[in-house]
């Protein structure tokens, strides 16, 4: 009921007329579809195609939020639920697993997916728990031009990468040749994440929610971030996406290991001058040991537990038929499809030649935010110069165990 | 007034209150003192577009059950307030004992989390409001002097940095203060030093919030003394002028006196916000360098782990700092009262 | 009611207190100034890397747009984006807020400057522990609640929280500003034969509007400022400006529209230049006419 009269609060009276002219395309007659999502272009091309099922006797709203992470929990915990479906990722499908916010869909898989890839279905212990349609993955971003003039090749690991960095600088090509999202907080938790990553090693003890990284590997990882930092803007800890873009799109830098949902936004023909954006290409993540040191991300969506089987059904449907082969042509620069009959262009090869390099999807651990919180507060000093790694890293070590000892993963 | 009329008066207020503040507050209370149930989990296997593992999963079944028979989780008494993410007296208690010169002591409480949010909180606290105060104050005076018809442009003009929402105040401010940024390379060359930035260091950061927070709520005390200095009483000061007393000693006899309630009012509100600093930080990007106790709370229950009994257990100490801080006040407020009375 | 200090000011006294007006102004105007100026160009003019001075001549504008000054910024907010709908938000907003606040905060406030019980003391004591309440905690906590009632997301919920935080800061400053105004006239009104309300209706409201206009101000401007509260409490379709200028900023993953945040910001800021001009007797002498006491 509320739902409906939200709608007509937001004057969505003309959405919903034009919605019953498509409506029987979606052969859904009625029921309920709500869907939470984060704001930006991919997904608004996702909900909208959810949206044409709308209409008749379908009810259909949606709320595209940057901060969507903050109320799903609030939002699908009520019963019923104020959405049906969230659109998720690695890390917050975990969230809403962890309190049995999302129900398995496999019947709905069964008896209207057809049209899915397997690799798309996310299963857990047998049972899909969200459908993915768009893969993201920090990989290396480079200036073709620089490194011809400074003589270096593609650099393929960080070693590589520090030596291309240093051949710039001392080229004068340009002062800070290497540029990262290094803001503390959570960019610098998912670079700590990435690094480790790269040692091939495991975060955690197996089998437990133990932290593992204070330890050889932790410390290679904490020394190759700092060797980074001395090719970086000395205010690399202020620096997130939109930093990091602007800056390459000034031309202040020739290295990063950045979004590839941003490769779009730098090759477009705004914000960046001909040479740039001439110069800009891509390349897997670079490696620190034998694997890429960057994590897979997915988006996906996900269906509430707290709704009922028709509303579900109806959702299922709707988001089927969000996520068809059509949309993704139609919209190939604004992710990397994981739709098929998608073909990706030149913008997808970073993050598709990061995945054929072995990278590892970013953990769906239940315990993996505490971590990511932890290293993204506790390694600025070591940064900075104010602490050793060892002292960093049980810093790091204590803030997790605390956190974690709270929400109920150590005794 | 009889205490009939002035329930139904202040009810509506007061409801409000108590149902918006009060009770969450009580709410709050609770949740700080209970930690989540032990979580179940069991391994399981996990696939995802990219490949397959065996990982542990949280069992929500059975940790449903847990949290059926005790919905607000465990009960642990002090112990969230007193772990190391806040007043971490264990670790003190070590590092006192360990403590190589009293230099290095006060190192390792800043390297703790809480300790390093509250130093920042109290200076920017305690150098940000007094000078609110006085820029305030001056701005009062210097608008009260010029002529009346240009009073309502330089009102509006003055309130600008009020009213211009942080969330595009501070990214704009964010941006000229960048090295590249007019007020950054105007700065680089004042100094003569082309590699300053005001974001990569600590302590170049802390004054940038500093200034930020005074020239963002000057506007507040600007506006309550300009209302103060229009009621000053003209009698007095015409008497007081009669009576031979120089400009200074009618400042000082007469229009401080009166704007002094002000100035306890304006520090009242002042002291408590700046307690609870928060937006500059976000906005300047610069929680590497300051970090505050709202920030903390934001942190925790926002960031990936929400960790709800940590940010009730440090609201809970800032409400605490700040009926420490205004306990002056609150003293003299209840002396005039009975004095009142 | 000409002010005597300041008729007998000395020259030299006057140059030197306009000029730190003048220095006041272009400290506070600068920021909003460049923000205007730039408005009116690309993002990477705004957030010149390369040079600031581009910032001024608008080279990437002109590279990108073919002219010095673009109004895509303002295209893209209001009728792209739809940011109208958001400025009706905000209207509703803060109309009701500043009405609602004033009228409970004037009731409260003018009860406890009149009555001389111990509690009166007490309820101020702790509107003001209240008032220390970080607010984010309070909203994460509204949360549930507000799902579970089926009132999240929509205006009056809204309201309701801001005009709740925003009591303690109202009662407190409308309290000081009653004690200003002699309890002689409401008393004597009452040995008229007046019941207390009536008296507080034809005595005490004629009198009390220049407090009232103080407190409104900050009241109107902490509604219409929020971003804590809005941000979470409201679904899309009833954002405020606030929230929705934050939509515009983008995610870690994909690059938002700044420039639309930043136009966005302007346009905010004129109705407010308008509303102070056009009210500008009325605020100047309301500040003047008495306004608060503490």
């Amino acid at each position: 009921m509320t739902v409906f009269k939200k709608s007509l609060l937001a004057g969505s009276l003309l959405l919903a007329t034009l919605g019953t002219a498509q409506a029987d395309g979606c052969g859904i007659e009625k029921g309920t579809v709500s869907i939470l999502a984060n704001d930006f272009p991919a997904l608004h091309a996702v909900v909208s195609g959810a949206e044409a099922c709308g209409g008749g006797g379908v009810e259909f709203s949606k709320n595209h939020n940057k901060d969507h992470k903050d109320i799903m929990v609030a939002a699908l915990t009520s019963d019923p639920s104020e959405y049906t479906s969230v659109v998720v990722a690695n890390s917050t499908l975990v969230t809403l697993m962890n309190d049995g916010l999302v129900r398995p869909m496999d019947d709905l898989v069964e008896k209207h997916g057809g049209s899915l890839a397997k690799n798309q279905l996310i299963t857990v212990d047998g049972k899909v728990m969200a459908v993915a349609f768009m893969a993201n993955a920090q990989h290396l971003f480079y200036r073709s031009d620089i490194l011809e003039e400074a003589g270096v090749e593609v650099p393929e690991t960080y070693d590589d990468v520090l030596a291309a960095a240093k051949a710039i600088k001392d080229k004068g090509l340009m002062d800070y040749p290497y540029i990262g999202t290094f803001k503390s907080g959570w960019n610098l938790g998912e670079e700590f994440v990435n690094m480790f990553m790269g040692t091939g090693a495991d975060m955690f003890k197996p089998g437990a929610a133990e932290l593992d990284i204070n330890n050889d590997n932790g410390v290679k990882t904490l020394e190759m971030l700092k060797s980074l930092t001395e090719y970086m803007n000395p205010d690399y800890l202020t620096f997130d996406s939109n930093a990091v873009q602007a800056e390459w799109e000034a031309g202040n830098a020739a290295l990063t290991n950045l979004w590839g949902s941003r490769a779009g936004a730098v090759l477009d023909d705004e914000g960046s001058t001909a040479e740039v954006v001439a110069g800009t290409a891509f390349a897997s993540a670079p490696k620190l040991g034998d694997t890429p040191a960057t994590t897979l991300w997915w988006d996906g969506f996900s269906i509430a537990a707290n709704t009922s089987d028709e509303d579900a059904e109806a959702t299922f449907i709707a988001m089927m038929n969000g996520i068809t082969t059509e949309m993704a042509n139609a919209n190939p620069d604004e992710a990397v499809w994981l739709i098929e009959g998608y073909t990706p262009g030149e913008k997808a090869i970073g993050v598709a030649a990061t995945a054929q390099a072995g990278a590892k999807p970013y953990p769906m651990l239940p315990y993996i935010g505490a971590l990511h919180t932890a290293a993204g507060a506790e390694i600025v000093e070591f940064l900075q110069g104010s602490e050793d790694a060892a002292t960093a890293l049980a810093d790091m070590e204590a803030a997790y165990n605390a956190a974690a000892k709270e929400a109920g993963f150590l005794k | 007034m009889p205490h009939r009329a002035f329930f139904w008066f202040i009810l509506p207020s007061a409801l409000a209150m108590l149902l918006f503040i009060a009770l969450p507050i009580a709410s709050v209370i609770l949740q700080s003192v209970h930690i989540e149930h032990p979580k179940v989990m069991t391994e399981v296997e996990t696939c995802g577009p990219f490949n397959c593992t065996t990982e542990l999963r949280v069992d929500t079944e059975a940790t449903a059950e847990l949290r059926k028979a005790q919905p607000l989780g465990k009960f642990i008494g002090l112990e969230t307030y007193l772990n190391r993410n806040h007043l971490a007296f264990d670790v003190l208690k070590v590092q006192w004992q360990e403590r190589d010169g009293f230099f290095s002591f006060v190192r390792g409480l800043y390297n703790l989390p809480f300790y390093k949010a509250l130093t920042f909180t109290v200076a920017y606290t305690f150098i940000v409001t007094p000078l609110v105060i006085l820029l305030g104050f001056c701005i009062a005076v210097a608008v009260n002097a010029i002529p009346k018809i240009l009073r309502g442009s330089v009102i509006f003009v003055s309130l600008l940095p009020m009213i211009v929402t942080p969330l595009i105040g501070s990214l704009v401010l964010f941006w000229m203060v960048d090295a590249n940024g007019v007020l950054g390379s105007a700065i680089q060359r004042l100094f003569d030093d082309p590699n300053l930035s005001l974001k990569a260091s600590p302590f170049l950061t802390w004054i940038m919030l500093f200034v930020y927070g005074v020239w963002h709520s000057a506007p507040f005390a600007f506006v309550v003394f300009y209302a103060g200095l229009q009621t000053v009483p003209q009698d007095t000061l015409e008497s007081a002028m009669i009576d031979g007393a120089s400009r200074w000693e009618r400042i000082r006899y007469v229009v401080l006196p009166h704007l002094a309630p002000l100035v306890t009012f304006v520090a009242l509100i002042q002291l408590m916000d700046n307690f609870r600093v928060f937006e500059p930080i976000v906005g300047f990007n610069a929680s590497a360098s300051a970090t505050s106790l709202s920030w903390i709370i934001f942190n925790d229950l926002f960031g990936q782990q929400q960790l709800f009994g940590s940010a009730a257990a440090t609201s809970m100490l800032t409400i605490l700092g700040v009926c420490i801080l205004l306990m002056p006040v609150l003293v003299r407020t209840w002396r005039q009262y009975k004095v009142v009375q | 009611m000409e002010n005597t200090v300041q008729t007998k000011q000395s020259p030299l006294l006057r140059l030197i207190l306009g000029a730190f007006v003048i220095i006041w102004i272009i400290l506070a105007a600068f920021p909003f100034l460049w923000t205007l100026w730039g408005s009116f160009k690309v993002e990477a003019d705004f957030f010149s890397k390369v040079d600031w001075s581009f910032a001024l001549s608008g080279d990437r504008t002109i590279a990108e747009t073919g002219s010095a000054f673009t109004g895509a910024g303002y295209y893209g907010a209001w009728v792209q984006e739809e940011f109208w709908r958001a400025a009706i938000n905000t209207l509703i907003v803060t109309f009701f807020v500043v009405i609602i606040s004033l009228t409970l905060g004037t009731l409260g406030g003018y009860a406890l400057s009149r009555s001389s019980f111990r509690y009166t003391f007490w309820i101020l004591i702790a509107a003001l522990v209240f008032r220390a309440m970080p607010h984010m905690t309070l909203v994460s906590g509204y949360l549930l609640p507000f799902f579970e009632m089926n009132v999240w997301g929509i205006l009056p919920t809204t309201i309701v929280v801001l005009v709740a935080i925003n009591q303690p800061f109202t009662l407190w400053m409308l309290h000081s500003f009653f004690l200003n105004i002699p309890k002689d006239l409401d008393e004597s009104a009452m040995v008229d034969g007046c019941t207390r309300f009536q008296a507080f209706r034809h005595v005490i409201i004629p009198v009390m509007w220049p407090g009232v206009i103080t407190t409104g101000l900050f009241s109107f401007l902490l509604a219409y400022n929020d971003f804590a509260i809005t941000s979470m409490l409201l679904s899309q379709d009833n954002q405020t400006m606030v929230p929705k200028i934050g939509s515009f900023l983008g995610t870690t993953q994909v690059q938002g529209n700044v420039m639309f945040a930043v136009a966005a910001v302007v346009s905010a800021t004129a109705p407010l230049f308008i509303l102070v001009l056009l009210f500008q007797r009325q605020i100047v002498s309301g500040l003047t006419a008495g306004a608060v006491k503490g």
